[in-house]
């Protein structure tokens, strides 16, 4: 059984956030029958419970579908559900790689945002024939003449045919599973050259271990080939293959050049399989791996720890098991001396730690504390040496440093004008240079800033959206490294340093920074039996503080009617909360505590 | 038959006038049929325990009857007078017994106070709470200072000789003067006993809710509620009233027996609804919800007197060791005599430092504590962490 390639259409859907990217792919999944409207449930390619709770897309899914066209032909459709925010360009452009042309849903109210233009930029990368569609042309507000000729104008992408649809109300998405079928090319490979195959992603299942998910370039893949990853030299017998149903796998027999599908094989260890590797036929192999994609960096750093320390190794199983579908992770082992036993862990952006610590916590069951982010600083020593900075408290002394350089991002911010001044001002408090701004029409401004990463990793974009009501949208990508006046900030808690809440301040805000970082503290801390000073310093030279004052009462009022049961139950409880504190020398420092730095500009 | 073992008795009327504002104590309105209910209902319990420790059954001598709520005294004199009568007829009272109704002003005359004595009732508690008007329609209280005063001089006059008032700091727009004000006028009036508590807000309450809402300013800040509770004590042992708990005060020989037994772990039974009992080592609570424990005495007791009261009982805990060793602190620490090394040792058979060493080192470095001559007491500072410290004294 051999699948006719002209007949196969590869191709993902990209968009700004909230433009409708899994409201097509559910409406596309519905019409061409997969599942009925009654067995929909809103968005099935969103499946984690995060992603429906958040509206957001986090993860790429993948799903297999039938359209028989106007032609009277059957075509397979192989659909490719993508993230739409910044921090989750990876998962966007290991989508693209799998893919030969890309849906571009623009609202047909808000017209093209900062990330819609990341998003075609990643396409046409690729070189992926870009699709445009006007979505939610139901709205009151939608212009959808005036989208047509942004794209037009902006982008330069052909859009006078783009379809003009609802994918809420399922208006006009006949016309996209068409223009699919005419405008999308079909793939090319030989079936019966050898096998090579790109990893886009892979995940975990318990009953079916490591599941690959691939693209096959060339060549054909059934149970039994043994296969080789290229780039880590495993190898492993393949055990099924098939494709994406509706959030099931279903079992084929055989997958060939053009398809996408999965693949699970005798894989032991889940860091056998990295995403954009390259699988081959151990008897078959072919000459040269595939171009893969850009591996991206981790951008943020923080510590996570286990609340309970006795769930370290639970901790460390989680990572390695988000890692696998997530190659953005990036972990290793540290300690501290407040926390004990955890890791430093890498993210993409802020969005996404707070993603994965949501996943950790919900998904593994883990009771976290979370570090203050922190970017890699680069830090040249006096021997000419440079290292990566990536937990504050390992800067090396002072004494030993020439200077540091920390990264800066170019950022693009596209607003409606009257908030242009508001936008500009948020971008001068966080030490933005202006780069330039142009006007897309009469009404809206894509500003130009550049930026130093670690002023937007905190809450930027919180600022961003309350700034502009919720108008302004953004992206950046990074830039380089630049020389900068850095200082290490300390707090030492009754005099003792707390390592974990060391944080890395340009000079000029340190005084402001050490100042309300001390305030949180002081809020944060519960009374103690005694006086608890909070001090922040900058090397030996304390810049501010603040002091938790003794507790002066602490008492049970009558117990009524002898229960004792009650009050035990209430010394229990108040015991409890004490345990779930992290203990400095004598101080309980609630977990909270550890995140203040995040919530600085919040009052 | 041998009277070996005694213990108290704590009977709970769980009805009130209205709620007070900062009440989470099990307590509500109710209607005339009602009251009737539940006294018939609280009778065929007595009769059911008086089978298994009264005189059908271990006979043991009650030495203390603690009749609380709620309000008892919002129910009529005769169904105070069908319950006593009940526990007297099933079982023995001591002849020095002592017998507390709580009660309120607003629900009482002289004639029912008369009453009240005539049955055997030889101490009362009455909740005054505060002196000043303000703060007691702050807090929701049905009566006035005045109301209160009437009902203290009837209780004298109807021969009442050991009283107790219950007095509230911290409340609501309270100050130092007004509390000042409060402990002259209830000095004043000389009652035996005065207990002494300052508010605590529980969650559910309206009072609660309001403070919440944004209206903390009407409370006294920690430093004033200090002040006031040093006030408070000031005032009473200098009026020669010796404080023998953290919030209870008394004068000689006036302490309440009953309400010691609760910190000196001695067996006490809980009759009505969600009372609490203490009994060989087990404790337990009555059910809670009115209908469910109207219904299980009305099915489970018949003519025959031989029910089942023991499915009444929740919340069932056998205390083991560590459960009493904690106890044994946590509640004995409460006493301004605080606790015996050597009962300690006699009780559980260990060496009180061998369980407690660096607890109790930890604080008496701070002078929150002291030992000393064979017993161990919390220091004024230490009474005022008391929480804190008790905590320390649970094992792991």
């Amino acid at each position: 059984m051999s699948i006719d390639q002209s007949k196969i259409r590869n191709f993902c859907i990209i968009a700004h956030i909230d433009h409708g990217k899994s409201t097509l792919a559910d409406r596309i999944i519905e019409k061409t029958g997969l599942l009925t409207s009654r067995e929909m449930q809103a968005q099935v390619l969103d499946n984690m419970d995060l992603e429906r709770e958040r509206g957001i897309t986090i993860k790429s899914q993948a799903i297999r579908t039938v359209y028989k066209a106007q032609d009277g032909e059957e075509y397979i459709l192989n659909l490719i559900d993508t993230p739409g925010h910044v921090d989750f360009n990876y998962e966007v452009s290991r989508s693209l790689a799998a893919c030969d042309g890309a849906i571009l849903v623009v609202d047909a109210a808000q017209g093209i945002e900062a990330q819609t233009l990341a998003n075609v930029y990643l396409a046409l990368d690729h070189d992926l024939d870009v699709l445009p569609v006007i979505n939610k042309i139901d709205l009151p507000s939608a212009d959808p003449d005036r989208v047509v000729n942004e794209i037009e104008d902006v982008i330069g992408i052909e859009a006078e045919d783009a379809p003009r649809i609802s994918a809420k109300t399922g208006l006009n998405i006949e016309e996209v599973l068409e223009q699919i079928v005419t405008k999308i090319p079909s793939p090319v490979g030989d079936p019966l050259a050898p096998l090579s195959a790109l990893v886009f992603d892979s995940i975990y299942d318990s009953y079916k271990g490591v599941i690959v998910f691939i693209r096959i370039k060339n060549g054909t893949i059934r149970s039994g080939t043994q296969i080789k990853m290229m780039a880590t030299g495993a190898t492993a017998n393949v055990v099924e293959v098939g494709y994406f149903g509706a959030g099931q796998f279903i079992p084929c027999d055989e997958l060939s050049a053009g398809m996408v599908g999965y693949v699970t094989a005798s894989i032991k260890n889940v860091k056998d399989t990295s995403v954009g590797d390259t699988m081959t036929d151990v008897q078959n192999p072919c000459s040269e791996p595939l171009p893969g994609y850009k591996k991206v960096n981790s951008m943020v750093y923080c510590g996570l720890y286990p609340a309970d320390g006795s769930k370290y190794p639970d901790l460390r199983d989680a990572l390695e098991k988000l890692q696998l579908n997530d190659a953005s992770l990036s972990y290793e082992p540290e300690t501290s001396i407040a926390l004990g036993f955890g890791f430093r862990c890498g993210f993409l952006g802020l969005l996404h730690l707070e993603i994965i610590q949501e996943r950790l916590e919900r998904e593994y069951n883990l009771d976290l504390v979370t570090t203050a982010p922190s970017v890699i600083y680069k830090v040249y020593k006096c021997d000419d040496s440079m290292i990566e900075l990536t937990n504050p408290s390992n800067l090396p002394d002072p004494s030993e440093i020439q200077y540091m350089e920390e990264p800066v991002v170019n950022a693009e911010i596209m607003v409606t004008s009257e908030f242009i001044g508001a936008i500009m001002e948020l971008c001068q408090e966080r030490r933005g240079v202006y780069l330039g701004m142009d006007y897309i029409d009469g009404t809206r401004a894509l500003i130009k800033y550049e930026l130093p990463l670690n002023e937007i990793i905190y809450d930027f974009f919180d600022a961003l959206k309350s700034r502009s009501r919720g108008y302004a949208s953004f992206d950046y990508e990074l830039k380089g490294y630049e020389r900068s006046e850095l200082v290490k900030l300390d707090i030492l808690i009754n005099k003792e340093e707390v390592d974990a809440l060391s944080f890395i301040v340009h000079s000029e805000t340190a005084y402001e920074r050490a100042r309300k970082m001390c305030e949180k503290l002081k809020d944060e801390i519960p009374r103690h039996l005694f006086e608890i000073p909070i001090q922040a310093a900058i090397g030996s030279k304390v810049i501010a503080r603040e002091t938790v004052k003794a507790m002066r009462k602490d008492v049970l009022a009558k117990c009524y009617g002898g229960d004792i049961t009650r009050k035990k139950k209430l010394l229990e409880k108040q015991k409890e909360g004490k345990k779930r504190m992290r203990q400095v020398g004598n101080v309980d420092i609630p977990q909270s505590a550890f995140m203040s730095v995040l919530k600085l500009d919040q009052d | 038959m041998n009277k070996t073992k005694s213990m108290g008795m704590y009977i709970h009327i769980p009805f009130c006038m209205t709620k007070c504002k900062y009440c989470d104590f099990l307590s509500f309105p109710c209607d005339e049929p009602t009251k009737r209910i539940y006294v018939d209902s609280l009778k065929r319990e007595i009769l059911a325990w008086g089978n298994i420790y009264g005189l059908g059954g271990e006979n043991r001598n009650i030495s203390t009857i603690f009749i609380g709520g709620g309000t008892p005294s919002y129910l009529d004199s005769n169904l105070i007078f069908e319950i006593m009568k009940c526990v007297r007829n099933n079982f023995y009272i001591d002849e020095n017994a002592e017998i507390t109704i709580e009660c309120n002003p607003g629900t009482l005359n002289l004639l029912k106070l008369s009453d009240f004595k005539s049955c055997g009732i030889n101490r009362l508690s009455i909740g005054l709470q505060s002196a000043n008007d303000n703060e007691l329609k702050a807090i929701g209280r049905i009566h006035s200072f005045t109301q209160f005063k009437e009902s203290f001089l009837d209780a004298r006059t109807a021969g009442f000789d050991n009283i107790n008032i219950d007095l509230m700091t911290a409340l609501p727009y309270q100050t130092l003067d007004s509390l000042s004000n409060t402990l002259d006028t209830v000095i004043e009036l000389n009652p035996e006993h005065i207990s002494a508590y300052s508010l605590i807000l529980e969650e559910h309450t309206p009072l609660y809710d309001y403070i919440n809402l944004g209206h903390a300013n009407i409370l006294p800040d920690e430093n004033i509620d200090r002040e006031m509770y040093y006030l408070t004590k000031e005032k009473l042992l200098s009026a020669g009233y010796e404080r023998y708990e953290i919030s209870n005060y008394s004068k000689p020989n006036y302490a309440s027996r009953h309400n010691l037994s609760y910190w000196n772990r001695t067996d006490y039974l809980g009759v009505g609804l969600g009372a609490s009992s203490f009994i060989d080592n087990v404790r337990y609570k009555n059910e809670e919800n009115i209908s469910a424990y109207l219904l299980l005495l009305d099915k489970n007791f018949d003519d025959n007197h031989d029910g089942n009261v023991s499915k009444l009982k929740r919340e069932i805990t056998t205390l083991n060791l560590n459960d009493s060793m904690e106890e044994f602190m946590f509640l004995g620490l409460r006493k301004e005599s605080g606790i015996s090394i050597s009962e300690f040792s006699r009780s559980f058979n260990k060496d009180i430092f061998d369980v407690y060493g660096n607890v109790l080192d930890k604080y008496s470095k701070m002078n929150l504590l002291n030992i000393n001559n064979g017993n161990i007491k919390l220091t004024a500072a230490g009474f005022d962490v008391s929480n804190t410290i008790f905590c320390d004294f649970l094992l792991d």
